[in-house]
């Protein structure tokens, strides 16, 4: 189908996009468009204006080292995170979660920063972006402000960025030596929408003791959430399989799933459990 | 400052591209898909139009040297690109060695996924000219053959990663 029409405006920088954001009812932020077009096809979102974000000067496709993290752009692709090296080696988490959306062409053209503003609760990336704690670069007509990731993700399809803000980038907080990351996604096929996605980052610390861990779970609630009670269990215990499991049957308290044609809620808690045991072993075999 | 051009919804925007190395203007609709501007405006119905939804994978262009699905993208968004088409792959009555090897380990049955398996099919070549089945089926996972006919499709794109390395291929 073809969209609703629309204004479509290509800015040469992002102070003029945050200003056609400002001065223009309803409009969108296009970027890659993976999940904007498909919607708009579909006539679930007809916005009267779309702001192209990548046609500005400002380049916002990178990944670099910052002051205690990783800075990604909010216009990296899904596949550049997956092949990217210092992703791989620093947060495989990362190029799980991007190898996964999904397929080859859409990950091409879809950006990190459109999956999170999109925000879907089933998204792959906002998952993983949880469990590493990101925090979110956003800038609008008084300047940039940084979003903790906790205050990002407000409910489905919703972000805390406001009408005339426009996310520039994600900065990924390293995890001391010794940590491992991983992101496992449950769904029937091979790039389909998560069922359950979970997410997990693990410190290691003397005598194989759990000095830091965290669970994320995506489509499991109107967010990704954290998985709190699974990381409080876990966490100053050892790290073998009797504990991951334990700390794994409690990784659905927290969450509260829908029923769909995909499963069930019951379901879900059930996979929440297998899944956060998978991940935390997985992040825990990576871990050096 | 001064803004760009206010457009409104229902002005036409002009866009430059260039469509198998020639240049091309056209002047399309914001709303206008890249497909639709390739086969409706540019005539080049190569391209094929399949679930229209994001899926199939049928209307796969490359793009800036990457493919994408034509159908998911705005023919504005294609303003300066460099696109390849399916018209693009053969020189004059010569077919590209991967057009060949779908012709020679019939990797088509109805033909209709076809121009987009090319696609993809180069796509991933040019990264990896040597690709295990395991690769290959990966490359084309946005690519959907509703006959089904993957085994030959497989086969075929060994068969042109071969002819593309310039290894002799005995029939």
């Amino acid at each position: 189908m073809t969209p609703k029409k629309f204004a479509y405006f290509a800015p040469a920088s992002l102070k003029e996009a945050i200003q056609l954001l400002r001065v223009n009812e309803d409009a969108k932020v296009l970027a890659g468009g993976q999940s904007l077009i498909a919607l708009m096809k579909l006539r679930l979102a007809a916005p009267a204006a779309l702001v192209d974000i990548t046609k500005t000067g400002d380049l916002l496709s990178y990944i670099r080292e910052g002051k205690g993290h990783l800075e990604v752009g909010a216009l990296t692709t899904h596949d550049t995170l997956e092949r990217s090296k210092i992703i791989n080696k620093k947060f495989p988490i990362l190029s799980d979660a991007a190898s996964k959306i999904g397929d080859q062409q859409i990950r091409n053209r879809g950006t990190i920063g459109g999956s999170c503003c999109h925000a879907d609760p089933a998204a792959d990336l906002p998952t993983a972006l949880t469990a590493l704690e990101s925090e979110f670069v956003v800038r609008g007509v008084k300047g940039k402000r940084v979003i903790p990731q906790s205050k990002f993700f407000v409910d489905t399809f919703t972000t805390s960025i406001a009408k005339d803000e426009i996310l520039t980038e994600i900065q990924i907080p390293h995890t001391p030596p010794k940590s491992g990351s991983a992101y496992i996604k449950h769904s029937r096929r091979e790039g389909d929408f998560a069922i359950v996605g979970v997410g997990a980052v693990v410190t290691v610390g003397p005598k194989k003791v759990c000095r830091d861990v965290r669970v994320s779970l995506g489509a499991v609630a109107s967010t990704p959430i954290r998985a709190k009670s699974a990381e409080r269990h876990l966490k100053g215990k050892t790290l073998d399989e009797g504990n991951i499991a334990e700390a794994a049957e409690r990784a659905n308290e927290e969450a509260d799933p829908p029923s769909d044609m995909h499963g069930s809620r019951q379901y879900r808690l059930d996979m929440i459990k297998v899944f956060a045991r998978r991940a935390l072993n997985l992040a825990l075999s990576r871990a050096r | 400052m001064k803004l760009a051009k206010l457009t409104q919804k229902d002005d036409l925007v002009q866009i430059r591209c260039k469509v198998n190395g020639d240049a091309y203007t056209g002047t399309v609709e914001p709303r206008t898909l890249l497909v639709y501007f390739l086969r409706d405006v540019l005539n080049l119905t190569g391209t094929h139009v399949g679930c229209d939804t994001g899926h199939c994978g049928a209307c796969t262009v490359i793009m800036d040297g990457k493919t994408v699905k034509s159908c998911m993208v705005l023919a504005v968004q294609a303003e300066g690109a460099s696109i390849l088409t399916v018209e693009g792959l053969a020189k004059g009555e010569n077919l590209h060695p991967i057009q060949e090897a779908f012709w020679e380990n019939h990797g088509l049955q109805c033909g209709y996924c076809t121009p987009g398996m090319l696609m993809s099919s180069l796509f991933l070549l040019q990264r990896n000219p040597n690709p295990t089945d395991e690769e290959i089926r990966r490359g084309i996972d946005g690519n959907l053959c509703r006959c089904t006919g993957y085994v030959n499709i497989v086969k075929s794109i060994k068969a042109a990663a071969k002819k593309m390395r310039g290894v002799e291929v005995t029939a």
